[in-house]
């Protein structure tokens, strides 16, 4: 679990334990790069978190894993971090683990902020952003949204599965089974 | 847009929580880490938990009964009372919340707004609003402000505010039903989303809060008996509310 200074860390460990996995946050790159599944949650702005990343070397530290196929996983901001570039806070250069942009959102009200159902699977997750991945990584999407991106060992979610009751609990041992 | 929201709101004095009638003669309706998982287990899409004793108790005491609520929750959990500063909202945070509400703070340092939405994210900062007539009121409803609802949710929209927690002081205990007119208005003037509060008696009154807002606050109507949640989301859904499957 990326600890970086921005995210709701707790949140991710908290929904894990329940599970039952053996969770830990960590802010050191060689943990980050063995672990069976690394996890980068993350709420907040890109350009202090990708800040918080580049200041640990957690950065370098995820392109190496995912470069070798190791799981990874983004929550909302992780995903979006995740991206080649975010044009919040007047741009900022992302980790390019998967191809695209992240963009603000343009239509209803923003942030979109709420339960919303995902497809394929039909499912409802939790939602809280105001920026979206534009990528054709995407698998999965919600009113229009990218919900889910993946490739290659990254997988990348717009919604907050730690928080999206018993439907994320569920999404959540489908990521950590392989673990 | 996403679907409409069900959030029961622990207001809490001294480690329990409180519910009163506009405010006032306070009475005690039970544990907050006890109710909060409760209500997270019975459906509710988010909680809320608003620390009403926060001018006078201390900060670690919060955190810590923060930190034990969160630990049991499955959903999203906004935290306020006593907001002052973004260390403040960061400690909140840390401790398991994912958004922190201001009221009385940002009415006396509005920039308080910028500053927490710039750290955590204008998803993770809601602007509670207490009024009555329209007018806000500050520190729990005690202090007349010179300020109109309307125009403060706009500025505060403007100032970084993700959400709109609009408590109606006059229908606020009163199980009389919301107070929509209000409501309305500020939700048409901001892009956010809007949280109503204050008034539920009945589904009718709920459904009619989530025609005109976002989200709507639940507290009295759930509290002598959490398992209401349950029967409230089935006649909602009978009145034609679209509600998240929470199974």
């Amino acid at each position: 679990m990326c600890e970086y200074g921005a995210g709701n860390v707790r949140s991710v460990l908290v929904a894990c334990e329940r599970l039952g996995v053996d969770a830990r946050a960590t802010g050191d790159p060689d943990e980050v790069e063995r672990a069976d599944l690394a996890v980068l949650p993350g709420v907040g702005s890109a350009r202090s978190a990708m800040e918080g990343l580049a200041a640990r070397g957690l950065d370098d530290a995820l392109r190496e894993r995912v470069a070798v196929g190791r799981p990874t996983l983004g929550i909302c901001l992780g995903l979006q971090l995740a991206l080649e570039w975010s044009d919040e806070d007047g741009g900022v250069r992302g980790l390019a683990l998967l191809t695209g942009r992240a963009a603000r959102l343009q239509h209803g009200r923003v942030p979109r902020i709420g339960w919303a159902r995902v497809e394929p699977g039909g499912e409802e997750f939790y939602f809280a952003h105001s920026f979206a991945a534009e990528t054709p990584a995407a698998t999965a999407t919600s009113e229009g949204v990218v919900a889910v991106a993946e490739s290659d060992g990254f997988l990348g979610v717009q919604f907050h599965p730690e928080k999206s009751g018993r439907a994320g609990a569920r999404f959540l041992e489908r990521c950590l089974s392989p673990a | 847009m996403p679907l409409p929201r069900l959030i029961p709101c622990l207001d809490v004095a001294g480690g329990r929580v409180v519910k009163g009638v506009r405010f006032q003669q306070l009475r005690d309706m039970g544990d907050p880490v006890e109710l909060g998982e409760a209500y997270s287990e019975a459906g509710a899409d988010e909680l809320v938990f608003l620390d009403i004793g926060a001018t006078v108790e201390d900060r670690k005491t919060l955190v810590d009964l923060v930190r034990r609520v969160a630990a049991r929750l499955a959903i999203p959990f906004t935290v306020g009372g006593g907001v002052r500063a973004v260390g403040d909202a960061e400690a909140l945070l840390e401790a398991g919340a994912d958004k922190v509400a201001v009221n009385s703070a940002a009415l006396a340092q509005p920039e308080l707004l910028t500053a927490l939405a710039e750290r955590l994210g204008s998803q993770a900062v809601v602007l509670a609003i207490d009024a009555t007539g329209g007018e806000v009121r500050s520190h729990a409803g005690s202090r007349a402000v010179d300020r109109r609802a309307v125009e403060w949710a706009r500025e505060g929209e403007e100032r970084g505010a993700g959400e709109i927690l609009l408590t109606s002081i006059d229908t606020d205990g009163t199980r009389d039903g919301y107070d929509l007119g209000l409501t309305r208005e500020v939700a048409e003037a901001v892009s956010v989303p809007v949280i109503a509060s204050g008034g539920a008696g009945s589904a009718a009154h709920v459904a009619a809060a989530l025609d005109v807002a976002q989200a709507a606050l639940l507290a009295f109507i759930l509290h002598e008996n959490p398992a209401r949640l349950e029967s409230l989301r089935s006649e909602l859904r009978d009145l034609g509310v679209p509600l998240r499957d929470a199974g």
